[in-house]
């Protein structure tokens, strides 16, 4: 197997290699995707036609919404795999037997304190990452995974029980479902008002005070919310079922 | 609404996936109407969209209002309508069948399995219906993803069989990644058809990265469909998972990836630049006949039904794969009909064999003994699909082999005529063991005691959940044989829209 | 030997990267090895496509504040020569490529706004590998429960030995 294994590899690579010489060279203004039609209009007309100066939130959220909510759709599927093929209902022998048990003392003062501390704060940021997508690096996938990462902290500082209160698994479900039925919805009423799915500029009746421009912009915060939604939820449904095996009662 | 329908064939199953993971979660008995509703919505969907393709020609649904390339657009022409009708149906056909076998398999999963199968077919469909090379990357994951849980929610070597998949899978489509972007390193463009006009404008019918390209994609895409020397995680994964993921996954995963083979090729890279190297095209259609005897010969050896069946799928991608490869008009119009039919014939016989095991709760051939006698509707449904696997008319699998056939006659690939004949042989072969053992009961050698135990057993004729798709696919099948002509007067335009004659020398 | 190396460096690394992610999945005999070289391998990629937008000497693709806004806090009620005085600075050479789009920029809120596109590197590998780095996490995570699930079925996440296992209990 390491032989064939090795034997793939290179072939692999001798194959990709051999084409290296033929690509434009690294930083090159001329190459051709970097000089095509494609890329010139998304950095010269984003500004003009959805008045967003975050270059990549436009393409992600907008040009390429279609794909972005998809994308959503593949986490949202992970969490669901991993539910359906980790989770155990009801009591039932434990299948991994864990070989260290874990220590059942108090947490420590200086870890719970830090974190009661930190952990609010971290929320916000996740808060400000997301909604200010439009004008700096970030948005809803970034935003959502600092968000889930807060309750992971809680539950690696405390436990998965404490986690759990805040976020148990119906509310994961629900916060998932819901964050891809509002990026679809953005859709749907989009064909409502007769137009092609996803086509947030026909939206402008329903924001006030915006011309279709300005909808684009404000749908596009919409749907980078509707991402987070699930990006956390799904994130901390994860880790939770991953870290106790399944049965969401201890982890780690 | 009529306009909205290429959007709709997609996005039914996708809310009705969401509503399932939402509602079935505490409220199991709405899961399996909701499944059905969202396929029999997509059926519907996409029944009006090849109707109006077959009317008004190539429909471009421009995806958030933009013009390709900026944006992401589905196009529909005559071959994705076949196809997505084809996805759907299968999809409609399997769910149906789900009703019983999935209480039994994963009754404490119900949403979940209901929400990942609608999953599945939202990316099978997703896949078939975009014009964007780098969206279908996306949607292979979604349906690859969803299949991975699919198979690792069986018993036990389900789950090994289903890390294997991830592996390879994952290579697969890293591959297909790597291809689309050393496609835009050198076009710059995403779009399908933008990127076909890219080469020819930039003249970039010579270039090494291009053909690195066209290699990374087309093993990327056949590791997916698990085409001969890559095909080993194919048979566990299929064999060993639940029924109905098996139900949906044989017929639709092999069969959708052969679908993006051929779109890569004549719609990407153009016929013209595909079948330039014709040495390429000799050396593949000989692996193809590798993979029919391969495949063929490895379903002789098996004594487990569904281990058999799978590797006849491994023959049948063989099958599709060197008629796409015979540079050849009826080649090509051969292998894409036969997408169509052996989706239908790979469903008819994964019913069987999901009705079998969930009768007789046992995998081997022997669990068939008296069949006919026990449950002689459903040896019906499965002998349309068996006649159509061997090839007898006027079953769609025949005409599928006598388009495959006068293929490899015209193009002069006799090696590829031989091994599709040894192959229908050899179908005949099994599939008149099952026959037999079914009819006439296992001989007393090999199991004496289950010979006079017909009376006493309790096994009678399949539940109407599961009879209603196994005969429905069986009326199918004779219905696409005897419209053969129709079906490959639309696949002809496509082609003659391709420009595949220009490019065959 | 070097030199000519140097432009296209980046995609030789790239190569090297996946061959010891692609050498770990097929080789590897544990299978959280293998996954961490499927990790390895995703993430080759990523730099490969990254590679992809880079433009010498321009910067990340978001217009910044004082691009938008030339002249701070008056932007709506001024005159438009205003705006075109501190724009000049911005490219004028580029306004025959904008005007090839005007239609699509009918309606803009910065009609006076012209972007050279060498400033900015190429938006779209950033986009598409935003897209990426998520399915790479999704196939990971899904990998990670099926081997956890493989560990409580046979005890072991090392190939061999659930061979082993299998091939004993056929026996």
């Amino acid at each position: 197997m390491k032989i064939l294994g090795l034997i793939a590899v290179i072939l692999t690579g001798g194959l990709l290699l051999s084409a290296v010489h033929d690509f434009p060279d690294w930083g090159d203004t001329t190459s051709p995707a970097n000089s095509y039609r494609l890329s010139q209009y998304y950095i010269t007309e984003t500004i003009h036609v959805t008045a967003v100066p975050n270059m990549v939130t436009a393409v992600l959220a907008d040009f390429r919404g279609y794909d972005t909510m998809f994308e959503t759709v593949v986490i949202f599927t992970a969490g669901i795999a991993i539910i359906g093929v980790l989770r155990r209902y009801g009591p039932g022998p434990k299948l991994a037997a864990p070989k260290e048990t874990i220590s059942k003392e108090k947490p420590d003062l200086i870890i719970t304190t830090t974190c009661r501390l930190l952990i609010p704060i971290i929320q916000i940021f996740a808060l400000y990452v997301i909604a200010h997508g439009h004008h700096s690096p970030g948005g809803g996938f970034q935003g959502g995974v600092i968000f889930g990462a807060s309750f992971i902290l809680l539950a690696v500082a405390k436990d998965l029980q404490t986690a759990q209160k805040w976020v148990p698994e119906k509310r994961v479900l629900k916060l998932a479902v819901i964050g891809i039925l509002i990026y679809a919805g953005f859709g749907l009423v989009a064909m409502l008002f007769g137009s092609n799915f996803l086509d947030y500029s026909v939206l402008h009746p329903l924001m006030p005070a915006t011309d279709s421009i300005m909808a684009r912009s404000h749908s596009m915060l919409g749907v980078e919310i509707g991402v987070a939604f699930t990006v956390t939820a799904i994130m901390f449904s994860i880790y939770s079922n991953l870290a106790s095996g399944g049965d969401l009662k201890e982890g780690l | 609404m009529i306009d909205q329908a290429p959007a709709l064939i997609l996005l039914i199953p996708f809310l009705a996936s969401i509503i399932v993971a939402l509602v079935g979660f505490r409220f199991r008995a709405v899961c399996y109407p909701l499944v059905l509703l969202g396929m029999a919505g997509s059926v519907w969907a996409s029944i009006v969209t090849l109707l109006s393709v077959l009317e008004g020609g190539v429909i471009r649904y421009h995806l958030g209002g933009w013009e390709p390339p900026f944006g992401i657009e589905l196009r529909i022409d005559g071959l994705n309508a076949l196809v997505v009708v084809v996805v759907s149906s299968v999809s409609l056909l399997a769910a149906i069948y789900s009703k019983r076998t999935v209480l039994a398999e994963n009754g404490d999963k119900v949403s979940q399995f209901y929400s990942l199968f609608l999953l599945l077919a939202t990316g099978l469909l997703g896949m078939v219906l975009t014009g964007d090379a780098f969206n279908l990357y996306v949607l292979i994951e979604i349906a690859a993803l969803t299949s991975y849980a699919l198979i690792a929610m069986g018993p036990k070597r389900a789950t090994l069989a289903a890390y294997k998949y991830v592996i390879m899978g994952t290579i697969g489509a890293s591959f297909y990644l790597l291809g689309v972007g050393y496609l835009y390193i050198k076009t710059g463009s995403l779009n399908m058809v933008d990127i076909q006009e890219q080469l020819v404008a930039r003249d970039l019918a010579g270039s090494p990265a291009i053909m690195v390209s066209f290699i990374l994609i087309t093993v990327g895409v056949w590791i997916k469909m698990a085409f001969f020397p890559l095909h080993a995680w194919l048979p566990n994964a299929y064999c060993f998972s639940p029924t109905t993921s098996s139900c949906i996954l044989a017929p639709l995963v092999t069969k959708v990836m052969v679908y993006v083979m051929v779109r890569m090729m004549l719609t990407v890279y153009g016929a013209e630049y595909t079948f330039a190297h014709l040495e390429w095209s000799r050396i593949i259609v000989w692996m193809a006949v590798l993979a029919i005897l391969a495949g063929s010969i490895s379903a002789l050896g098996q004594t487990n039904l569904r281990k058999m069946l799978s590797f006849l799928i491994i023959a049948e991608v063989g099958y599709m794969v060197g008629g796409v490869w015979l540079a050849e008009e009826m080649g090509m119009v051969g292998s894409i009909y036969h997408i169509i039919s052996d989706a239908f014939m790979t469903l008819c016989v994964f019913l069987f064999a999901g009705i079998i095991i969930s009768k007789t709760g046992k995998t081997d051939l022997n669990a068939l003994d008296g069949m006919f006698k026990k449950m002689p509707l459903t040896m019906v449904g499965f002998l349309a699909g068996a006649f159509s696997l061997i090839g007898i008319p006027p079953t769609a699998g025949f005409f599928s082999k006598w388009y495959l056939i006068q293929g490899g006659i015209n193009s002069g690939r006799w090696e590829y005529v031989v091994a599709l004949l040894i192959s229908s042989l050899i179908n005949a072969v099994l599939f008149f063991r099952i026959i037999e053992i079914a009819y006439f009961g296992v001989k007393p050698a090999e199991g004496h005691d289950h010979h006079h135990s017909d009376g006493h057993d309790k096994i009678s004729e399949a539940p109407l959940s599961q009879l209603i798709p196994l005969l429905g696919t069986g009326v199918l099948l004779l219905v696409i044989g005897l419209y053969n002509k129709d079906i490959v007067a639309v696949i002809s335009d496509f082609l003659s829209s391709s420009n595949l004659g220009s490019g065959i020398r | 030997m070097l030199e000519s190396l140097s432009p296209s460096f980046n995609y030789w690394i790239y190569v090297i990267i996946m061959m010891i992610g692609l050498y770990a999945m097929i080789s590897k005999n544990n299978f959280v090895k293998k996954l961490i070289g499927m990790s390895i391998f995703q993430t080759a990629i990523i730099l490969f496509y990254v590679s992809i937008s880079v433009k010498e000497g321009s910067t990340i693709p978001i217009l910044y504040h004082d691009q938008i806004h030339p002249e701070h806090g008056e932007h709506h009620e001024d005159g438009q020569g205003d705006h075109h005085q501190a724009l000049d600075t911005l490219a004028k050479e580029h306004h025959d490529s904008h005007a090839d789009h005007g239609d699509a920029a009918a309606g803009s809120h910065y009609p006076d706004l012209v972007i050279k596109p060498d400033d900015f590197s190429n938006p779209l590998p950033h986009v598409l590998m935003l897209t990426a780095i998520v399915v790479g996490v999704s196939t990971l995570g899904v990998g990670l429960a099926i081997t956890q699930k493989l560990y409580g079925e046979f005890g072991s996440i090392e190939e061999s030995e659930i061979l082993d296992t299998i091939k004993s209990s056929n026996d």
